[in-house]
């Protein structure tokens, strides 16, 4: 047992190791100087930053609901819920494409252009970051004990005053996890960005894009250092995760990064 | 005085129906009943924690069957405490008076005679997570108290304490009646703390209150 898993971590110290041995200072400044990267990396942090909040706005509430209160087809929602997650990344990017095809969204289109401009690039995160934000809150508010709520009601409050007051302070932790998972997760997003926003260099360029785009026309160097920065990256989200104690992230899944 | 009037509750498929209960005021009742018998579903349609079906509830003559549990004036102490885990034990004392609004000066002088009355002063900083159990039950009771209600529900309050705690907080419990004509609904599973604090106990079984 100690072997197998003593292989596996070997292969992973290694595989991060050969790309920095890869790599050269050199490569990763002249990697920074691209106007196309730099602007990458602006509109990785911007869309990642956006989709965080998002996701956070929209899985509060829904996690919130889904671990305090029974209705009829709750477990069908739940299932529903996990969608993005299960998904082929590829698939949720071409049901999105499909999707805005439709007379709705095209007339949408026609004041808010959506495909394969900015917008697409916040929503394909979002489809599937807020997918894990969701699952996290939810474990977290399950495990806040309802009493709680139910003294914070004796005690005067409105249920919306209990919420704000008692049941979200006590999930601050898992909130930030739920953050920091977004982001990471959002960061990493390729698949359905490429396939509803494209991959248009200074437009719809996001960091996972450049390392197909710098890999496919042969620039390995430039790849791997902008691997080395999305790596980075997600050590840190990692990190972060673990010093807010990764509340509610049983059963969520991995941080992937495609 | 509390009136419960052919109250019918509803806890999953459980159900206590057409049950009756007056409580006289400034009494100690305690409740007893084996788990399952539906002693914390009372607890809760009196509260207001759960919807009644039927029947009514009142409290000093007022009808409260429909009043959200904030309006009833009732505090409640838990089995577990059920603190507030990111709240310090003097934001717990003012947590119901920040609520009410109360001002700042009498929310003061309040949450400094809980503090003297359940010997809290030294830990008024402290988090839930550096309290001792007894430490907690001492906070939930003053956390229920501090508004001054005329009913406190206690929902098995001693359960999970060692022997020289309990006797501790059984001491403040019966100091409490005389500090204050308050009504008193006590949940508990011990004989001998039924004894020593109780007027009057009630048994719950198969839906009907025996005394």
């Amino acid at each position: 047992m100690a072997v197998l898993g003593g292989t596996y971590v070997v292969l992973l110290v290694a595989m991060v190791a050969a790309d920095l041995f890869y790599t050269t200072p050199g490569h990763l400044w002249r990697a920074l100087g691209s106007p196309e990267i730099r602007y990458a990396i602006r509109l990785s942090l911007l869309s990642c930053t956006l989709t965080t909040l998002l996701s956070l706005w929209v899985a509060v509430p829904i996690g919130y609901l889904m671990s305090r209160f029974d209705f009829p087809g709750r477990s069908l929602l739940d299932a529903l819920l996990d969608i993005p997650i299960v998904l082929p990344p590829l698939v949720i990017g071409l049901s999105l494409l499909i999707l805005f095809q439709t007379p709705p969204f095209r007339a949408l289109e026609r004041v808010f252009p959506v495909t394969y401009a900015v917008p697409s690039v916040i929503l394909a995160q979002f489809m599937v970051a807020c997918a894990f934000a969701v699952r996290t809150l939810r474990n977290t508010f399950a495990q806040i004990n309802p009493r709680q709520e139910q003294v914070a009601l004796t005690l005067g409050c409105s249920r919306s005053q209990a919420f704000w007051r008692v049941v979200l302070p006590s999930a601050k932790s898992g909130v930030l996890t739920a953050a920091t998972l977004a982001w990471a997760r959002a960061l990493g997003e390729f698949g359905p960005i490429l396939v509803f926003s494209g991959a248009t260099r200074l437009k719809t360029e996001v960091l996972p894009t450049t390392v197909f785009l710098e890999l496919s026309v042969g620039r390995l160097e430039a790849a791997v250092a902008v691997s080395l920065l999305m790596m980075a990256s997600a050590v840190v989200a990692l990190l972060l995760v673990r010093a807010w104690g990764g509340s509610g992230l049983r059963g969520v899944g991995s941080v992937r990064f495609e | 005085m509390i009136s419960l009037s052919h109250i019918t509750l509803r806890a999953g498929t459980f159900h206590l129906r057409d049950l009756s209960l007056e409580i006289p005021a400034g009494s100690h009742t305690v409740l007893m009943g084996r788990t399952g018998s539906g002693k914390t579903t009372l607890l809760e349609g009196l509260c207001g924690l759960r919807p009644v079906l039927a029947g009514s509830v009142r409290i000093g003559g007022r009808d409260v069957t429909h009043l959200p549990p904030g309006g009833r004036g009732i505090g409640l102490v838990p089995q577990d405490g059920a603190l507030f885990d990111h709240l310090s034990v003097r934001q717990h004392l003012g947590f119901a008076l920040e609520v009410r609004g109360w001002s700042a000066e009498r929310r003061e002088a309040r949450v400094r005679e809980l503090a003297d009355w359940l010997h809290l002063g030294p830990l008024l900083e402290r988090l839930p997570a550096g309290l001792s159990g007894g430490e907690r039950q001492r906070v939930a009771l003053g956390r229920a108290l501090s508004f001054e209600p005329p009913v406190l529900c206690l929902d098995e309050p001693l359960s999970a304490l060692d022997d020289q705690t309990r006797q501790e907080i059984l001491g403040l419990l019966a100091g409490l009646r005389s500090r204050s004509a308050i009504t008193l609904l006590h949940i508990t599973h011990n004989r001998s703390e039924a004894e020593q604090l109780a007027d009057r106990i009630l048994h719950l079984r198969d839906g009907r209150l025996e005394s």
